[in-house]
C-alpha cells in the first residue's frame, strides 16, 4: 500500500500557500550548487522549472529527447493562459478563477492545489511579460484579454492563436539563458528510459542517446518528471506524434502512483478525421468558440446540402439550444458530448457524419472578414491547408478529438510522487484539472509549476538530503536498471515479426478510442482490457523492428513507446471500469441523467484512485486519497 | 474510420536521399508509393512507406518530424529543391499530396548547409541555432522578479511587429534556402522581436552582439540581399528585420567602442 500524504497544509484555503511557503525548509544559498536536479522534458513546465532552479544556485541537468527544447508539445497551444488579473474589471478575482477550475472538474481536483495555482496565475502573466512574450494589446498599450469555455469573464491572455509558442519560447529563452551561463547542463536527443531508484529515493535516469544508441546513466540528488501528457495512447489525437508515457510509465514501474488515468480529455473543436491513413488531428482552437456558431441541420435529410444554402430556421444551433447560459462557451467535455449525441442521432455532417459545423457567418457581418481574420487568421489558414476549404465563405467543419490527459502520476501538494525525490510537474501530473480541465489552464498550470511551486518546494526535501550524498553511477541500481533497458531493447530487435510498430499502434488507439473515449461501458472496458492483453502478446511476438540498437534507429524509439501505452491502455481501461460514476471527461453510460448529463457518484467516488504497479503480468492496486472540499459546496455542475 | 472516398487516388515515385550516418556517404534511393488519398500529407505519405519498409524488416526512412501542425520547427524536407516544397507559408509536414500530380517523381533531401551536418537520411543537426539563442536571445528576468505585467505599456504596434517577428519556428529553412547558408533571418527575427519590445532595451546591444558573433563561429554564410530566406519561411517572416539587425549591429558596434565602462569591482558589505 503506498503512502499517499497529500501534505496539504492545515488552515484557511486563501493562507495555505503563504503560510506553506514561510513553513517550509530552505537549502543555504553556499549548498545549493552541491545539489543536482535532473529536470526531464523542457515544455513550459520543465523550461520554467529548469531555469528557475539554475538561477536560484542549483545544479540543473536538462534532458529532452527532442533535437532542441524549443520542440516541446506546449508550443502547438493555440488560445492562451487564464489568470485572474482582473484586468477587464468584470469582477474576476483568485476565488472565481480557483472556483471555476474545481467545478471545470467537475469536484475531482484538490482544493488546496487549485487555490494555490488560482493565486500564483497573476505573476505568470507578470513574468512572462517580463521576459519579452508578445501577449495582444490593446491600443493603449496595456494587455488585451478574451473569454474561454468554462468561464464568465474575460481573463484569458493571448498571442494571436501561437499563444503556447510565445510562452514556450519565452520558457526555452530563460532556459536558454542559464544554459549559456553554464548552470544548466542541457542534453538534447537523449530519451529517458528508466528511473533510478536508490534505498526507496529517485535518485538518477537512465537515458539513450538517440543519434548513437548508446545507453547513459545520469545520477542526481532529485528528479523532476515534465514530460507531459499521454493522449497519444489513442493513436489519433491532437498531440504531436513523438508525445509519449514512456518517461511518467517507466517511473510507474519504479514505484510511483499513477493517479486517475482514465481522465481523458476530448477536445470539441478539431478537424474531422480523414482516412485510415491519418497520422493525428489538428485542433481549432477553443477561442473559436467566441464568434463561431456550433450547428447542425435540424433534420437528417438536409445534412448533405451546402451548409449556405441551409436558412436559419432550419439549423440546430444545440450548445445556445441546451446551454443557454453558456451557449458555444460551455466547457469542452459537455460540448463533445453534445457534439457527439447529434452525430449519433444523425444529423452529423461531412462525408463521415462524424461532423458539427463551427459556423463565422454571423461574426463576419458583424465585425467584418478583415476582423475576423485578426483573430483567428491563423487559424483558418491551417484550416484551409489541411481541408483545402476556405471557412470564411462556408462553416468549417469539426468533431471532438482527444487532446489532453487530465490523469497522470499521483503528487503531493509539494509536487512530489509517493516516491521521495521523484516530482512530477505540468500535465505529467495529475493534480489540477480533476476530470476536466479548463480551456487555457494547461499553460497555466505549466508555467505556475515550473516559475512558482517547484523552486519553493523542492528545498523542502533536498533539505533534509545531505548535500554530496547523491549515489555514484556505479552503484548497483543503476547498473541494474541500464541492463534492464537493454534488454527491452534487444526483446524488441529480437522479435523479427511481420508487423511495424504503426499497425499495433493504429490498433490500440481504435480499441481505446472505442471504449474508453468519450462514452464507456462496462462491458466495453471489460472487453477492451482482454483485447489489449492480447494484443500486447501479439505486439512482443509480431512486431518487426529493424535495425541495430547502437544508431538512430526510429522504428526503435516507436517501438519502446507503443510498448508503454499498450500497458498503460489496459490501467486506464481498469481505472474506468472501476470508477462507477460520471465526472467531467469520464462518461460511463451507466450513469447518467435522463438528459445525457454526468452523474457524479460524491458519496463513493470523491476521491482519486492511485494506481500501484504490482509486479508485471499482476493486477495492479487501487490506492484512494479521499478528497475533501471546504470552501466549495460540491454540486451538480450546470452549464444551463 | 471511414476512408475518403471522394478524391481519386495517385500513385508517385520518390527519389530520398539515404545517408546511414553523418560520416556514412549518401545516395538517392526510388520508392514508389501507389494509391494515396490526396488528402494524405506528405509526412502520412512517408509513414505508409516506412511501414512497408518495415514489414519486410528494412530500415525505414529517417525524417525528423512531430507536431504535425506546422509549428514545433522540427520537419526539415527538401522537397524537389525547395525547403518545405512548393506551397508559400507551410512547413513540410503541411504539404499535401494533392500539391502533386498522379505519376509524379518527388525528391526529397535533408536541409543542407555545412551548420547542419547529416545524422541520417533526412535528418540533420540544428543545434547551431540553439547556441546562438544561447547567447543572447534572451530577457533576463528571473522568476519572482517582475514588475505588474501591465506597469509597462507596449503600444499595439510595436507589439504586433514584434510577434511577427517573434513567429519563427526555428526550423532552418532560411538558411537551406540561401546560396550563403545564412541564418541571419532566424538571428533578425529574434534580435527584432526582443529589440522592438520596451523590456528588451538593457539587454539590446548585448544581444545583437553575442548573437550575431555565434552565428559567424557557427559557420553561416553573410546575407546578400536576396531574401530567398523569406520566400521559404513557412511563417513568411519579412527579411525587414534582417535590415533592421544591421542597424542594431552597426549601432551597437560603434557604442561598444566608445561607452564608458565603470572601473569599480564587485563586493561591497
Amino acid at each position: 500500500m503506498a503512502n499517499l500524504d497529500s501534505r496539504i497544509p492545515p488552515g484557511p484555503l486563501a493562507d495555505k500557500w503563504r503560510k506553506h511557503k514561510a513553513d517550509i525548509k530552505l537549502v543555504n544559498p553556499a549548498n545549493k550548487r552541491k545539489y543536482e536536479v535532473i529536470v526531464v522534458g523542457a515544455g513550459l513546465a520543465g523550461s520554467s522549472a529548469a531555469s528557475s532552479l539554475a538561477d536560484m544556485g542549483y545544479r540543473v541537468k536538462s534532458i529532452v529527447f527532442h533535437d532542441s527544447p524549443r520542440r516541446a508539445h506546449s508550443i502547438a497551444a493555440q488560445g492562451g493562459i487564464n489568470a485572474a488579473k482582473n484586468y477587464q474589471n468584470d469582477g474576476d478575482s483568485v476565488h472565481r478563477l480557483f472556483y471555476d477550475t474545481i467545478k471545470g472538474g467537475d469536484y475531482r481536483a484538490r482544493e488546496a492545489n487549485v487555490h494555490r495555482l488560482a493565486e500564483v496565475s497573476v505573476n505568470i502573466i507578470d513574468q512572462c511579460v517580463a521576459q519579452g512574450v508578445p501577449f495582444a494589446r490593446e491600443y493603449g498599450g496595456l494587455l488585451a484579454n478574451r473569454s474561454f469555455g468554462g468561464a464568465q469573464v474575460s481573463r484569458t491572455f493571448y498571442a494571436r492563436g501561437q499563444t503556447g509558442q510565445q510562452l514556450l519560447l519565452g520558457a526555452y529563452s530563460a532556459l536558454s539563458r542559464t544554459v549559456g551561463q553554464g548552470l544548466v547542463e542541457l542534453i538534447t536527443q537523449h530519451e529517458m528510459v528508466d528511473l533510478v531508484v536508490v534505498d526507496g529515493h529517485a535518485k538518477g535516469v537512465i537515458t539513450r542517446d538517440l543519434v548513437t544508441g548508446q545507453l547513459h546513466r545520469h545520477a542526481a540528488d532529485a528528479v523532476i518528471l515534465a514530460t507531459g501528457g499521454y493522449g497519444n495512447v489513442f493513436n489519433l489525437s491532437t498531440y504531436a506524434r513523438g508525445s509519449n508515457t514512456t518517461a511518467i510509465w517507466r517511473a510507474y514501474k519504479r514505484g510511483a502512483c499513477f493517479g486517475n488515468p482514465c481522465y481523458t480529455q476530448i477536445h470539441p473543436t478539431c478537424i474531422p478525421v480523414s482516412g485510415d491513413y491519418q497520422s493525428k488531428l489538428t485542433l481549432m482552437s477553443e477561442s473559436l468558440r467566441n464568434d463561431g456558431r456550433i450547428w447542425v441541420p435540424k433534420r437528417k435529410e438536409d445534412c448533405g446540402k451546402d451548409p449556405n444554402t441551409i436558412p436559419d430556421e432550419d439549423r440546430d444551433y444545440f450548445l445556445e439550444r441546451i446551454y443557454p447560459s453558456f451557449g458555444n462557451l460551455a466547457p469542452r467535455d459537455v460540448s463533445s458530448r453534445a457534439a457527439k449525441r447529434m452525430c449519433d442521432e444523425g444529423r452529423g455532417v461531412g462525408e463521415t457524419g462524424l461532423g458539427v459545423y463551427l459556423d463565422f457567418s454571423h461574426a463576419i457581418k458583424r465585425l467584418g472578414e478583415a476582423g475576423v481574420r485578426e483573430r483567428y487568421g491563423n487559424l483558418f489558414d491551417i484550416y484551409h491547408e489541411i481541408t483545402n476549404e476556405n471557412a470564411y465563405r462556408t462553416p468549417m467543419r469539426i468533431y471532438p478529438a482527444v487532446h489532453y490527459t487530465m490523469g497522470g502520476l499521483w503528487v503531493d501538494y509539494n509536487l512530489m510522487s509517493n516516491v521521495p525525490g521523484l516530482f512530477v510537474l505540468g500535465e505529467a501530473n495529475f493534480s489540477d484539472h480533476g476530470a476536466n480541465r479548463l480551456g487555457a489552464s494547461a499553460l497555466m498550470q505549466g508555467l505556475a509549476d515550473g516559475y512558482f511551486v517547484i523552486p519553493y518546494t523542492i528545498g523542502d526535501y533536498l533539505a533534509g538530503q545531505k548535500p554530496g550524498s547523491r549515489p555514484s553511477t556505479d552503484a548497483p541500481a543503476f547498473r541494474q536498471a541500464e541492463e534492464n533497458v537493454a534488454s527491452q531493447v534487444a526483446r524488441l530487435l529480437g522479435a523479427k515479426g511481420r508487423e511495424p510498430v504503426n499497425h499495433y499502434h493504429r490498433r490500440l488507439g481504435q480499441l481505446m478510442w472505442t471504449h474508453c473515449g468519450m462514452a464507456r461501458t462496462r462491458a466495453g472496458l471489460e472487453q477492451a482490457i482482454q483485447e489489449i492483453g492480447a494484443l500486447r502478446e501479439e505486439f512482443w511476438r509480431n512486431v518487426s523492428v529493424p535495425g541495430s540498437a547502437g544508431s538512430l534507429n526510429q522504428a526503435l524509439e516507436r517501438a519502446g513507446r507503443v510498448a508503454d501505452f499498450i500497458e498503460l491502455g489496459e490501467l486506464m481501461c481498469r481505472d474506468a471500469l472501476t470508477r462507477e460514476e460520471s465526472c467531467g471527461g469520464h462518461f460511463r453510460e451507466e450513469h447518467q441523467y435522463p438528459d445525457g448529463e454526468c452523474k457524479r457518484d460524491d458519496t463513493n467516488f470523491a476521491h482519486v484512485a492511485a494506481w500501484e504497479f504490482q509486479g508485471e503480468g499482476k493486477v495492479p492496486l487501487r490506492n484512494v486519497e479521499p478528497l475533501h472540499y471546504e470552501a466549495v459546496k460540491m454540486s451538480v455542475r450546470s452549464y444551463k | 474510420m471511414v476512408a475518403s472516398t471522394s478524391s481519386k487516388l495517385i500513385s508517385v515515385t520518390l527519389r530520398v536521399w539515404r545517408q546511414e550516418g553523418p560520416a556514412a556517404e549518401g545516395r538517392f534511393v526510388e520508392y514508389k508509393a501507389a494509391n494515396l488519398n490526396p488528402n494524405m500529407s506528405l509526412l502520412e505519405m512517408l509513414d505508409v512507406v516506412n511501414d512497408d519498409l518495415e514489414r519486410r524488416g528494412e530500415d525505414p526512412i529517417a525524417f525528423a518530424h512531430d507536431c504535425r501542425e506546422g509549428i514545433c520547427g522540427t520537419c526539415s524536407l527538401m522537397i524537389d529543391g525547395k525547403p518545405h516544397g512548393p506551397h508559400r507559408g507551410v512547413a513540410s509536414c503541411q504539404t499535401y499530396m494533392r500539391s502533386f500530380e498522379d505519376g509524379a517523381v518527388i525528391t526529397l533531401e535533408p536541409f543542407r548547409a555545412r551548420p547542419f551536418p547529416v545524422q541520417k537520411d533526412l535528418i540533420c543537426d540544428r543545434s547551431a541555432f540553439d547556441r546562438i539563442q544561447q547567447a543572447g536571445g534572451f530577457i533576463t528576468a528571473r522568476a519572482g522578479s517582475a514588475c505588474d505585467a501591465n506597469a509597462i505599456p507596449v503600444p499595439k504596434g510595436a507589439a504586433d511587429l514584434a510577434m511577427d517577428a517573434a513567429q519563427c519556428i526555428g526550423c532552418g529553412a532560411c538558411v537551406a534556402a540561401c546560396k550563403n547558408s545564412s541564418a541571419m533571418l532566424f538571428v533578425a527575427a529574434k534580435v527584432s522581436h526582443l529589440g522592438l519590445l520596451p523590456q528588451g532595451q538593457a539587454e539590446r546591444d548585448r544581444r545583437v552582439l553575442g548573437m550575431v558573433s555565434t552565428m559567424d563561429e557557427a559557420g553561416f554564410g553573410n546575407c546578400s540581399n536576396q531574401y530567398e530566406c523569406s520566400a521559404a519561411c513557412p511563417k513568411l517572416i519579412s527579411h525587414d528585420f534582417i535590415a533592421r539587425m544591421n542597424r542594431d549591429y552597426l549601432a551597437a558596434s560603434v557604442r561598444s567602442v566608445f561607452q564608458a565602462e565603470s572601473q569599480a569591482a564587485g563586493g561591497g558589505a
